[in-house]
This record gives structure tokens, C-alpha cells and sequence, in this order.
């Protein structure tokens, strides 16, 4: 199996070479994104069978690699886990591709190639090259519309964090001691490099994954990409950044690590969850919306990851298992419903013309279909019963309120307002899937491009409809799904552990609370009915219409065919209660009120906004720190003949008194 | 080999007196002298590498110690000496560093090259060893010589002195290809011809061969 999959990856490679001379022909995007639509496939099949029937036991060694090991190839539970969303979210961008025009053809099967070589690599150098080609892949992703000024310093800035993910990344895996993976979890760091592996594997995974504070990027990055590859990186990419994160402080770090290395992780998981729901509240462009809800649901996951650490490390294995299962869960949840959600933003763009919400309305009369694919992803991302969204939130919440079970008051009082936060930022985000519905679909068209939207090709619509289905069934049998991440769940916290699963439910400790999906659909869809009926039952036999209430205003003139504009709820009104309730403090919102003196004609201005302070923290210190090298690095090119002879020679003697000393001690 | 026989004393002997000499390139206060000394370390280095050649019967090192009394002992200061002639340069040496300090910086820096060669090399023959730890020092002081002497032709010596060294580690190692030692030996002849015609200009120009006088004309503020 491992030797088809190492084929897969390679089909991958020589799909790139192909479309550098295809480029320009007719049949290049087909030729492309059909492979890499096939080898997905491929890869998603090969992670359900090894799931199901069996994972290989030995790492292929490959024949080829570094001076001192070869590269080598594994799949046990935990990547198979991940290697399977991979291959469902890349069959469905892919598809999506396929229908629109060819555009990065050379990149594409590049970036899908290395997050699935990055996933069953088995030991660091396989995994972090495959991780560094995933960043350099995508940047050129990002960077494709590069015409536009605002997208060339989102690639930058893209290229920048994927510089200091990797700038952390090295040492880390520099730090554990032994390249393979079997050989570093017979010996895990201990004392400081433990420490040190923690913070740097915490920052360089958590800056590709886009958890708080360097998180900057990822409102800039995905709407500049282009909407199959933003699906890509939001539903995969982050996932398979988590995933190291995952493989590296839980797996090979190995349970002697302490119990507290879960706190950072929940406190950086739950800020993220916060800020990221908070910021999807009051944005106003789709795509950056939805990546702010990326943002959120990494947190999460993280949240979940963090939890698994602690009740590990308090010797709690159930929970463990259960805390661990929602994360995976959520994972694969998020996964698909967000790449359905970003095609359906690209959908949007390329039907109604715009990104904003204040040019678009009323979408669910000219793209039924899409409608209802995103009422589906947007439901999932609400965490609404019985869709997937809820299952996983349903457990991630079931292990942080089992946080009493924690021995000390510190770890429980964290765990109780991680609780808390976790309960908000949840709520906090169907808010704003329910802004996004409501201002896309409902209504009326707010610019005429948009009232003359159409439904895309067959191809994109099955390509939304794909995840639409999976976010569906994953929410309707999540025991079954967590029976086939049993085995990453072991993985992470321990061989003797159970997935949280009774029967077809989910079952949360030992199983004092339960969640039959099955059993809540068919609750909800007898009450619906029933609605339906009454609805059916009370009303007159034939519909009568009559005009629409329109909020008090006057009607508008004729020709603002779509209606007057200001007579429709906008973007900015709908984000202001939250704005004026939590953006003060956490994005510093701001409102001014511009009034023009009695007997100025000018109209009165209200002016609101938002500025992302905790995402810029970081980066303008960095900044400051840059121009202030570069000026040191400006004087040394003045130096004199001699100056620069001493500095080598300075330079020499230092390294040779470096030698001296290390080999006196 | 070992302690107290004849090829280690001889080896041991020659290695020091090019380290000697290196000392006393950095307190020559008059430059014709330097190049003297120069002189008389390219002479010891061929001495150096015929005796190389003869205990470790390389016949190969005999045409290193041949280039090394042609080119180091002969041509080179030669040349030197004719261009000091042609530039009618009676001046003395012109330390940045003053000559005191520059000594103590040297036993400093051989004292360093002790220290890490000798641990390095535990487990090779002990000649080779000491013979590493004189080479080393040597460089190290071609090195200091270069950047703290102003004159341009006191840095081609440094160079000639740091290049000295490097041969010097080279034959005391057995089996060194002679190809190595042929192309340093060019590639310093060629450094002499580009440092004679640099020379010159700057001789030409500014009359001077203090190297701070052209710092103004790089394009940029000195």
C-alpha cells in the first residue's frame, strides 16, 4: 500500500513537470487537475482501506534521501487519519478546478503532493521537506494574482511566517536527537530541549496553522488565492500543520512529558477560537470571513489537543481518548466543511461578481444549488445538530467540563474558563455563519451583477455538493468515523485507550451523557414536519401575497430596481451589536459620528471599524527589528580593507577559541 | 618516529624557525627588512619541504621545496624589493597596531593554535601534530600582519607569510597530491602580479601606499 502511495506522490511530481511544457495547451488543466483529482482519490481510498482493514506495520524505506539516512514512508493511524481528509478535500477543489479556467498548473499537484508526503513522512527530514515544499507550493499559489498590489503583500507577508514556521520547525526537529521517528520515541528530549521543543514546535506549527498571535496572515493569504486553492489551504493545509503539531508534542515527544505542556496549548487555542469568531463577526468580505473562522475552528482543534495533554498527563485515559477524539473530529470536520464553504465563496465570486457582503442578496433564487450546499457547510460551521460541526463541538465540550477531573485547582479553573471562552467563541460563530447566510442568500440583490447571478457548470456544483454530502454523513455517523480514527486516537494518548464511542453514538466519559445523532435528526425532522404540517394546515388554500414590509421606509424610486439600498440590513449594521459589545476590547473597534454644522450641506457620517491589534503585535516588532539589522548590515559595507580582513579574521579566531574551549571541557 | 629522534628535531626545528620568523616579520620597523625575512622564511619552508620530503620519501616534495626557494626565497622578494626600489619607498612600516601590542596579540594567537590543535589531533603521529600547530600559527599571523599594517605591501607579505603556512601544514601532512601545492604556489604569484600593478596605481595616484587613501574613491563616504 505504501509503495502505491509513494507512486501517487510521484504521479504528483511528474504532473507538475507535465504541465511546464502543456502549459497554454487546451487539455492542460484537464490533463492536470483530472490527475490530481485521481490521485486524491487515490490517497483518500488508501487511508479508509488502511483504516479499516489494516495499516502496513514497516516504513518503506525510499532508495533515495540524505548523506546520513535514507527517506522513509509510513502510515499508521493518525496520518491515515489526516491523509484522508487530504484526499477529500483535494478531490473536491480539484473537481472545482477542473471546471474553472487553468491557473497554476505547475504548483497545484506540487502542493497537494507535498502535505500528503508531509503526512506519511516517517522521520523529520521526509516530513519537513515535505512541509517547506507545501509553504514554497502554496506562496506561489497566493502570489498568482500578483498584479494587484494588496495581493503581492499578502504573499509577502504569507512567505514571511512560512520563513519563521520553518525557522522554528529545524531547530525543533534538530532538538529531538534522532531523525527517525521510531528511534525518537524510544528516546524523547527531556529537561530544557524538551521545553525548547515545545516552544518552538508550538510557534512553528502554530504560525502555519494560523493560531493567535500569528495569525495575520490568514485573512490576507486566502482571499488573494485563488477560491479552489484558498479551499485547499484552509481545509488541508492547516489541518496538516496541526497534524505535525499533533505528531510531534503528542506522539513523538511521548507521554514522560509533564502534564502541563497542555496549558499553552489551551490558552493559545482558546484565544484563537475567540478572536478568530469575534473577527468573522465584523468582517465584511466572504473569504476573509470564512478565514477568520479558520481561524477560530484551529483554535479549537488545538483546544481539544491541549485537553489530551493534560488528562494524559494526569493519568486520566478516558478522557484523554475523549479530548483527543474531538480533536481529531473536529479536524475532519472543519476540513470539509470549510473547503465546501471557501468553493462556495469562489462560486459567489465568480456568479455575483464580488466578494462583499454588501453587494450581494438574495443568491438563493439564482443558485439553489449552491444555497444549499452552503446552508449545509454554514450550518456545520453554526454547530448545528445534526451536522458534523455539532458532533465534534459536542465532544471537544463534554472533555473540557470533565476538566474538574483535573488533580490541581489551577488546571481545573483553566479548564473551566477555557470552558467558557470555547462556549463563546462556539456561539460567536454561528452568529456570524448565520450573518453570512442571511446577507449572501436572503434578502434582495443588493447590485445588479448580482441579481443576474447563475448557477455554476455541473463540475463545480458536484464539487461543492461532494463535501456538502461528507459534512452530512459525517455528521449523522461520527461513531463510525471515530471507530476509524481509533487507532490515531491511540497514537496520541496511549495504546490502551478506546475512542469515546457507544455503538452508533458518542458517548462522553463512561457514558453518563450521550449524543445519538441518528435519533436527534429524527427529532428534528418529525418536528419539522410537523411545522410543516400545521403551516400547511392553518393557512388559506391559496397563497396570498401582498407587498413587503420594508422596515418603515418609503417605497424607492423606479429606478433602483432592486430596491432602495439603505432599506436592507448591511454588513457593517449587522456585525454593530458585537462590534460595540467585544470589539472594544479585543480588536479595538472604533465609531465616530461626523455632524456638519447647521447650514453645511454635507451629509452626516458615521464611520466604524476595526483594527486587528494582536495580529499586528508580533509583526511590527519584527519589523522595527529588520530595519534595524539591515542598518547594521548597510555600515558594514563601509567598513575599510583592513576592517573587513579583521572582522573574518575576528571571525576565525572566535570559532577556533569556540573549538579550544568545547574540546577543554 | 618519535620524541628525540633526528626527523622529528629537524621537522620540529625548521617549523620553528618559520615561526620565528613570522615574529619577526611583525617587529621589522623598516620594510626592506620585511622583505628580508620574508625572504628567509620562503627558504626555511623549501628546507622544510625537502626534509619533509626525505624522512617521508615523497619525492614530490622535493619539487615543492624547489618552487618554494625559486618562487618564496628568490622571485618573489625579488620583485618586491625591485618595486620598493622603483617606488624609491625608504619609509618604515607603518603600524595601525603598534608593534608591542602586535607581539603580544601573536604568542596570544599561537598560544590559541596550541590549544586547539593539539587536543584535535590526539591519535596522530606526534610530528604531524606539532607540525600543524606551527602551521596554524603561522597563518594566523600572516593574518594579523595583513590587517594591522597600513601599507599595501606589508599586506602582500601577510598574504606571502599566511600562504608560507599553509604549505608548510601541507607537507607536513603524508600524501598530500602536489597538484594542491602547485596551484596555491600560482595563484600567489598571480595575487603578487595584481598586488605589484595595484601598487603601482596607487603610487601613481596618490603618492602614497597608505590603503586609507582609498577609501574615498569607492563610491561611497569612507
Amino acid at each position: 500500500m505504501l509503495t502505491a502511495l509513494a507512486l501517487g506522490l510521484a504521479l504528483l511530481g511528474l504532473l507538475a513537470l507535465a504541465a511546464l511544457p502543456l502549459a497554454g495547451h487546451r487539455l492542460a488543466g484537464r490533463i492536470v487537475h483530472g490527475g490530481c483529482c485521481v490521485v486524491s482519490a487515490g490517497f483518500a481510498l488508501a487511508a479508509l482501506g488502511g483504516m479499516a482493514f489494516g495499516l502496513p506495520e514497516e516504513p518503506l524505506r525510499l532508495p533515495f534521501g540524505p548523506a546520513w539516512a535514507g527517506m522513509s514512508l509510513a502510515m499508521d493511524g493518525l496520518s491515515a487519519w489526516f491523509l484522508l481528509l487530504l484526499g477529500l478535500a483535494g478531490v473536491a477543489t480539484s473537481l472545482f478546478a477542473l471546471g474553472g479556467a487553468p491557473r497554476g498548473l505547475v504548483a497545484w499537484p506540487i502542493f497537494l503532493g507535498a502535505m500528503a508526503l508531509a503526512l506519511l513522512a516517517a522521520d523529520g527530514f521526509t516530513l519537513l521537506l515535505g512541509f517547506e515544499a507545501m509553504s514554497l507550493a502554496s506562496w506561489a499559489l497566493v502570489a498568482l494574482d500578483h498584479r494587484e498590489a494588496g495581493n503581492r503583500a499578502a504573499a509577502r507577508l504569507y512567505l514571511i511566517v512560512a520563513a519563521l514556521a520553518a525557522a522554528c520547525l529545524l531547530p525543533c526537529f534538530g532538538l529531538l536527537g534522532a531523525m527517525d521517528f521510531a528511534a525518537i520515541r524510544a528516546a524523547p528530549p527531556e529537561g530544557w530541549r524538551a521545553v525548547a521543543v515545545l516552544a518552538l514546535g508550538l510557534v512553528g506549527a502554530g504560525a502555519k496553522a494560523g493560531l493567535v498571535p500569528l495569525h495575520a496572515w490568514l485573512p490576507l493569504a486566502h482571499p488573494a488565492a485563488p477560491s479552489h486553492v484558498s479551499a485547499l489551504m484552509s481545509g488541508a493545509m492547516t489541518k496538516v500543520a496541526l497534524y505535525v503539531m499533533a505528531r510531534l508534542l503528542l506522539d513523538l515527544c511521548g507521554p514522560v512529558q509533564p502534564g502541563w505542556w497542555g496549558l499553552p496549548l489551551l490558552v493559545l487555542g482558546v484565544a484563537s477560537a475567540v478572536l478568530g469568531a469575534l473577527r468573522a463577526n465584523l468582517e465584511e468580505d466572504t473569504k476573509v470571513l470564512l478565514a477568520c473562522s479558520t481561524i477560530e475552528n484551529v483554535g479549537l482543534v488545538v483546544v481539544g489537543l491541549g485537553l489530551a495533554l493534560l488528562f494524559r498527563g494526569a493519568d486520566l485515559g478516558a478522557m484523554a481518548a475523549l479530548a483527543a477524539g474531538a480533536a481529531l473530529l473536529h479536524a475532519m470536520a472543519h476540513g470539509l466543511f470549510k473547503t465546501l464553504l471557501f468553493l462556495v465563496a469562489g462560486a459567489i465570486q465568480h456568479a455575483a461578481g464580488s466578494r462583499r457582503l454588501d453587494r450581494l442578496g438574495g443568491l438563493i433564487h439564482a443558485m439553489p444549488r449552491t444555497a444549499l450546499a452552503a446552508a449545509i457547510g454554514l450550518g456545520a460551521a453554526a454547530g448545528l445538530p445534526p451536522l458534523s460541526g455539532f458532533a465534534s463541538e459536542w465532544l471537544l465540550l463534554q472533555s473540557l467540563l470533565a476538566g474538574w477531573r483535573l488533580g490541581e485547582i489551577g488546571l481545573q479553573m483553566a479548564a473551566a474558563a477555557a470552558l467558557a471562552l470555547a462556549a463563546m467563541a462556539v456561539a460567536l460563530a454561528a452568529a456570524a455563519m448565520l450573518r453570512f447566510f442571511g446577507l449572501v442568500f436572503l434578502g434582495r440583490p443588493r447590485s445588479p451583477r448580482g441579481a443576474g447571478a447563475r448557477e455554476m457548470g455541473r463540475l463545480q456544483v458536484v464539487a461543492m455538493l461532494l463535501p456538502a454530502g461528507l459534512t452530512v454523513l459525517l455528521g449523522l455517523f461520527p461513531a463510525l468515523a471515530l471507530e476509524l480514527a481509533g487507532e490515531g486516537i491511540r497514537q496520541l494518548v496511549g495504546p490502551m485507550v478506546r475512542p469515546p464511542v457507544i455503538g452508533l453514538a458518542l458517548g462522553a466519559g463512561e457514558g453518563h451523557s450521550t449524543y445519538a445523532p441518528l435519533a436527534v435528526a429524527l427529532l428534528i425532522g418529525l418536528a419539522l414536519m410537523l411545522l410543516w404540517a400545521v403551516v400547511r394546515w392553518r393557512s388559506p388554500a391559496i397563497a396570498d401575497r401582498g407587498p413587503v414590509w420594508n422596515g418603515g421606509f418609503i417605497d424607492p424610486p423606479a429606478e433602483l430596481i432592486f430596491g432602495d439600498p439603505l432599506s436592507q440590513p448591511s454588513a457593517a449594521g449587522m456585525a454593530q451589536p458585537l462590534r460595540r459589545m467585544l470589539g472594544g476590547t479585543l480588536l479595538a473597534a472604533r465609531e465616530r459620528v461626523t455632524l456638519p454644522p447647521p447650514g453645511d450641506p454635507r451629509p452626516a457620517r458615521l464611520e466604524a471599524g476595526f483594527e486587528d491589534r494582536i495580529g499586528m503585535a508580533p509583526l511590527t516588532p519584527a519589523a522595527r527589528i529588520r530595519d534595524a539589522v539591515a542598518a547594521q548590515v548597510e555600515r558594514l559595507r563601509s567598513l575599510t580593507i583592513r576592517g573587513s580582513l579583521s572582522l573574518v579574521f575576528a571571525t576565525l579566531v572566535g570559532l577556533l577559541a569556540l573549538v579550544a574551549w568545547l574540546e577543554g571541557r | 618516529m618519535g620524541f628525540g629522534q633526528l626527523p622529528y628535531d629537524v621537522a620540529h626545528l625548521l617549523g620553528g624557525a618559520m615561526l620565528l620568523l613570522s615574529f619577526m616579520l611583525l617587529y621589522q620597523r623598516r620594510v626592506a627588512a620585511v622583505v628580508s625575512v620574508l625572504a628567509a622564511q620562503g627558504a626555511v619552508l623549501a628546507a622544510a619541504a625537502a626534509w619533509q620530503g626525505f624522512v617521508q620519501g615523497a619525492p614530490q616534495l622535493y619539487l615543492t621545496a624547489l618552487i618554494a626557494a625559486v618562487a618564496k626565497a628568490g622571485l618573489i622578494p625579488f620583485a618586491l624589493r625591485w618595486m620598493i626600489r622603483k617606488l624609491a619607498l625608504a619609509r618604515g612600516v607603518d603600524p595601525a597596531l603598534g608593534i608591542g601590542p602586535s607581539l603580544v596579540a601573536g604568542v596570544g594567537l599561537v598560544a590559541l593554535a596550541i590549544m586547539v590543535t593539539l587536543p584535535i589531533t590526539t591519535g596522530a603521529q606526534a610530528l604531524a601534530r606539532e607540525d600543524l600547530a606551527l602551521a596554524l600559527s603561522v597563518v594566523l599571523l600572516g593574518m594579523l600582519m595583513m590587517i594591522t599594517r597600513r601599507n599595501a605591501i606589508l599586506q602582500v607579505v601577510g598574504l606571502m607569510s599566511l600562504e608560507n603556512g599553509l604549505v608548510l601544514a601541507a607537507v607536513g601532512v603524508t600524501g598530500m597530491p602536489l597538484v594542491v601545492e602547485l596551484s596555491t604556489a600560482a595563484l600567489v604569484m598571480l595575487v603578487l602580479v595584481v598586488a605589484g600593478v595595484f601598487t603601482f596605481q596607487i603610487r601613481g595616484r596618490f603618492d602614497s601606499l597608505d590603503t586609507a587613501l582609498l577609501h574615498p574613491h569607492r563610491g561611497e563616504e569612507g
